[in-house]
């Protein structure tokens, strides 16, 4: 039993919304893991939003170096890390002052007062301590020595300062697990796992450490009681955390054992989709090939290599690695073999913010390649659904023979919910033929003859009787042979214009959140489905009228989408960035949509939202005197 | 089903595309040499692939009857990466041109190269960019004249088989378009080593940069231009065979065979498994200090790309059993909501 009875009251509340804020390299995304994962076993709902600088190590305690994990766990439905902090855990001043303005007023403040010494306040720049400050009262504060508690707590392991030091994260892990009735188990389960095999004194110094700071809540006297939050209702199920990078490997995994064909994954390392490559690396058994290529045009290219040997061939990259892949990706689309590229975008242009997010490549991915080269695009919607879309776009990607791109962002691939563990032997097989024998009894092999969805046969090399070329110049319809004949030339734009159309016959139609009709349709795609989602709910709970369709596939629209937009008198097009779905919803409909955009490599605030639906809405008094 | 062993013949390659190279085109030599060898090779049209970049000699796969990949600008090596590790067993070609392999797909090149996949890479090498219609290559001499530099090149020239010693290649050979019997057996070759085999073949582009290779082509001077390599011989060349290459220090020397004062047991005896070292030296042998050797540089052996990719796979296979998702999704800490 590692949960001990409490002596102090105990206050129930719906959900909290907690902020790690340290060093980067002081373990606060280790921390932040931890306290979602444990959250989620409790039965809580939860949704993360880690957020840390692009630099490794960045100089300590400096206001550059902070890195934060903001988590909300609620016995509710949540679908954002929430707008504003209910606590907020700072480990030093530059974590105080670069966070502290999303505390709300009266909410708690827990500080390690021991790294608020001259030095670390010069670090951060600051002239007096913050903690000094007559703002402090708005704040429930409680200063705790947290360094020194630590290394008095861990003392009889015999560990260096350095290492002794280390272990005060734990600490403050401890005392937050105590205000809010989180169980250890887990936690001292990964401090086993983690360091007990390597380095079984380290492993006994954090259980140390977070058992102190949990007796640390137990005693201390400043703080009067703690709070439970109960278990929230979801569907029933077995479930587990799960986090987008990590649920779009698992998603490929799933559909290359669907489609009975093994993963060829290319890639080049970048922030923010590195995890994929490190998470797909470690399931070799599963007949997973990775490779790392030298660099984003090599990975793409090996994936059409792949593909044209008649493997699952997947790419992904960010928003600078899409660039250079893009002369490939015009390639794939003129052979018209079956492949993932899969765009994890972040803050640009150029570097931009890497381990920020934003949604900046859509028109990128829609329009960023020479001639007439459209490509069906998917966005998934949050890091659980990166399981689904890779597997529908792969099935989209066999049945069209083309290549799909699928995007994510750096808040999907990071962020973390409770996921539904799906049943695998019932998920139905993504049925894929080679042909064996010539489409053309009369002569040599038509490999670009069509079927009813205008896709070419996927025939392999090793096939007798079969062969032929591809290339990247244009190609006669039927024989696949080079051409330069003008009628021949728009054909082949038309038929690869149309079979990326056709995706629309496979894909269900668009859905509607509310009211089928009325004053206001928020329109989304992408990593801002939560906050959209909290805040057309929201606006409905006040009576207003307002429905909102989440876009899943951006290119080809859902065939109903211009139907759905013209049953309602104004358009919100909530995006993170300039306009970008706008631009393509205006163009398509001539409908005059409204757009809300940010590009601060934040994702949206639900109180961002909500104010921006109430300024276009009659609030419900207005609606009822009407 | 005939249980006979189907004899294959260069007609079995002969794809009904129309060649499009120029009347003159030493592309042509090196299409019916390959046509000649493939059959010798003794592998099917349907297990081998040609895969090209883009520039003249990189419309190779069209006029072959196999699978094929005509792909973009100095790619050709990813891709060929890309199927081989998919498809190990597959017969891969790499058609590339001077341009192609060394310039923008320069760093696809040497990787390819250094990772050891196992396929077979020709290197047409004219010198010049022949599809662009005349713009000076990687390969260029300094000083040749051509339509963006018309003052004369002032890039100093990459070697290729120099670039193939330092990424440290496992089969390097170099052969020339017209001297077909030479060709045809270096091909052969290439295609018998396990592992990258690069072969650079100086090819004549008559339109644009006609006599490049002139010296190595003509009876009259290749066999005082070049130098024939062959395992464990010494290496001698010349009309009348009596000039040697001898190692005297670091260096290598131009010694005379004809007065009797140096031996052939005196002369640098060519190793195929040579340290790189001393095969570098072999590829700076340059005109006119030296005669420029063709041959087969080097041929050692080494594990390929794609059977230590595979052997990883094989060995956490073994280890850890075939994967299973439903067990992989489960692991780890899980709830259950009941209804």
């Amino acid at each position: 039993m590692t949960t001990e009875a409490k002596s102090k009251p105990v206050k129930s509340v719906s959900g909290i919304t907690v902020r790690l804020a340290g060093d980067s390299g002081d373990g606060m995304q280790l921390l932040g893991t931890q306290l979602t994962n444990t959250s989620a076993l409790l039965g809580n709902d939860v949704a993360t939003f880690p957020d840390f600088p692009a630099e490794i190590r960045a100089p300590r305690g400096t206001r550059a170096g902070v890195s934060g994990f903001q988590v909300q766990f609620a016995s509710h439905e949540v679908h954002t890390p929430g707008d504003t902090l209910d606590a907020l855990v700072a480990m030093n001043p530059a974590a105080l002052v670069t966070n502290l303005n999303d505390l709300v007023k009266g909410g708690l403040l827990i500080v390690n007062e021991d790294s608020f010494e001259d030095k670390d306040l010069k670090l951060a720049k600051l002239k007096t301590s913050p903690l000094e400050e007559p703002a402090m009262e708005n704040y429930r504060l409680i200063k705790v020595p947290m360094t020194r508690l630590t290394k008095e707590a861990v003392q009889e392991f015999g560990m260096g300062v350095k290492e002794a030091d280390r272990c005060k994260n734990f600490f403050a892990m401890g005392l937050v697990y105590w205000l809010y009735g989180r169980d250890m188990d887990a936690t001292l389960r990964f401090i086993h796992g983690k360091f007990g095999g390597g380095n079984p004194t380290v492993a006994a110094a954090n259980e140390k450490a977070l058992r102190t700071g949990w007796a640390f809540g137990e005693t201390i006297e400043g703080i009067g009681h703690s709070y439970k939050i109960e278990a929230a209702k979801l569907k029933p199920g077995t479930y587990r955390n799960i986090m987008g990078n990590q649920a779009l490997a698992w998603g490929l995994m799933t559909a290359a054992q669907r489609s009975g064909k093994e993963l060829f994954y290319a890639t080049y390392p970048i922030t923010p989709a590195s995890d994929i490559l490190h998470e797909l690396a470690k399931y070799k058994n599963y007949g997973v090939c990775t490779f790392q290529a030298e660099d984003e045009i090599a990975a793409m290219c090996s994936a059409i290599g792949s593909a044209y040997g008649g493997q699952m061939a997947v790419t992904t990259s960010s928003g600078p690695g899409i660039a250079l892949k893009a002369e490939g990706m015009g390639l794939a689309l003129m052979l018209e073999l079956p492949m993932l590229v899969i765009d994890v975008q972040r803050g640009g242009p150029s570097t931009g913010l890497p381990t920020k997010t934003e949604q900046a490549d859509l028109l990128q991915v829609m329009f960023g390649r020479n001639g007439e080269s459209p490509l069906p695009v998917l966005a998934a919607q949050s890091p659980a659904d990166c399981f689904e879309i890779v597997q529908e776009a792969w099935m989209l990607a066999t049945k069209l023979m083309l290549p799909v791109i699928v995007l994510s962002d750096g808040y999907i691939a990071n962020g973390a919910e409770p996921w539904a563990i799906p049943n695998v032997a019932d998920l139905s097989p993504i049925e894929i033929k080679h042909p064996q024998s010539s489409n053309n009894p009369d002569g040599a092999f038509r490999p670009y003859h069509r079927d009813e969805l205008l896709a070419r046969p996927w025939a392999i090399p090793g096939t007798p009787g079969l062969m032929h070329r591809v290339g990247g110049i244009e190609k006669e319809d039927g024989t696949g042979n080079i051409s330069y004949d003008p009628e021949n030339h728009q054909k082949m734009v038309n038929i690869r214009a149309q079979k990326v159309a056709n995706a629309a016959k496979l894909l269900p139609p668009q859905k509607v959140i509310g009211p089928q009709s009325g004053e206001l349709l928020v329109l989304s795609w992408g990593g801002t489905y939560g906050a959209c989602l909290t805040a057309t709910q929201q606006a409905q709970a006040e009576g207003r009228s307002v429905a909102l369709a989440h876009i899943r596939y951006m290119n080809p629209f859902p065939s109903n989408l211009g139907e759905i937009i013209s049953r309602y008198e104004k358009v919100l097009i909530p995006e993170l960035n300039m306009g970008q779905l706008r631009m393509l919803i205006r163009n398509r409909y001539l409908v005059d949509a409204i757009g809300f955009n940010k590009v601060k490599g934040k994702p949206f605030a639900v109180s961002e939202l909500t104010e921006k639906i109430a300024e276009l809405t009659k609030s419900a008094s207005h609606a009822k005197a009407s | 089903m005939s249980t006979a062993l189907n004899v294959l013949k260069s007609s079995d390659f002969e794809s009904d595309q129309d060649v499009r190279w120029c009347p003159g085109c030493g592309d042509y030599s090196i299409l019916a040499q390959m046509k000649k060898v493939l059959p010798e090779i003794g592998v099917p049209p349907e297990q081998t692939v040609f895969i090209s970049g883009i520039g003249c000699s990189s419309r190779f796969p069209y006029y072959v009857n196999t699978y094929g990949v005509h792909s973009i600008h100095g790619r050709a090596p990813a891709v060929a990466t890309g199927l081989k590790l998919s498809r190990p067993d597959l017969s891969v070609w790499v058609i590339t041109g001077d341009g192609d392999a060394l310039s923008i797909g320069g760093n696809h090149f040497i990787h390819l190269l250094r990772r050891n996949v196992d396929l077979n890479i020709v290197l047409f090498n004219n010198r010049i960019y022949g599809l662009t219609k005349g713009q000076f290559s990687p390969t260029s001499v300094e000083g040749q004249i051509t339509k963006s530099t018309p003052m004369g090149v002032v890039d100093h020239p990459l070697n290729p088989i120099s670039i193939a010693v330092g990424a440290d290649a496992t089969f390097i050979a170099r052969s020339v378009d017209s001297n077909v019997k030479h060709l045809a057996a270096t091909l052969k070759r290439a295609a018998e080593h396990k592992g990258t085999s690069f072969v650079e073949v100086y090819q004549n582009c008559n339109v644009f940069n006609d006599g490049a290779w002139s010296y190595a082509q003509d009876k009259a001077t290749r066999a005082d231009a070049t130098i024939e390599l062959e395992h464990g011989k010494p290496m001698i060349f010349g009309q009348n065979r009596d000039k040697g290459i001898r190692l005297n220090g670091l260096n290598l020397e131009v010694v005379d065979l004809s007065e009797g004062k140096v031996k052939e047991d005196d002369l640098l005896f060519h190793d195929e498994k040579a340290n790189s070292v001393l095969v570098y030296m072999l590829a700076r042998m340059r005109r006119p200090d030296f005669p420029e050797p063709i041959g087969v540089f080097r041929d050692v052996a080494h594990e390929t790309f794609e059977e230590a990719i595979r052997g990883q796979i094989d060995s956490a296979v073994s280890k850890k059993g075939r994967g299973d998702l439903q067990r992989l999704f489960n692991s780890g800490d899980t709830w259950q909501v009941s209804a």
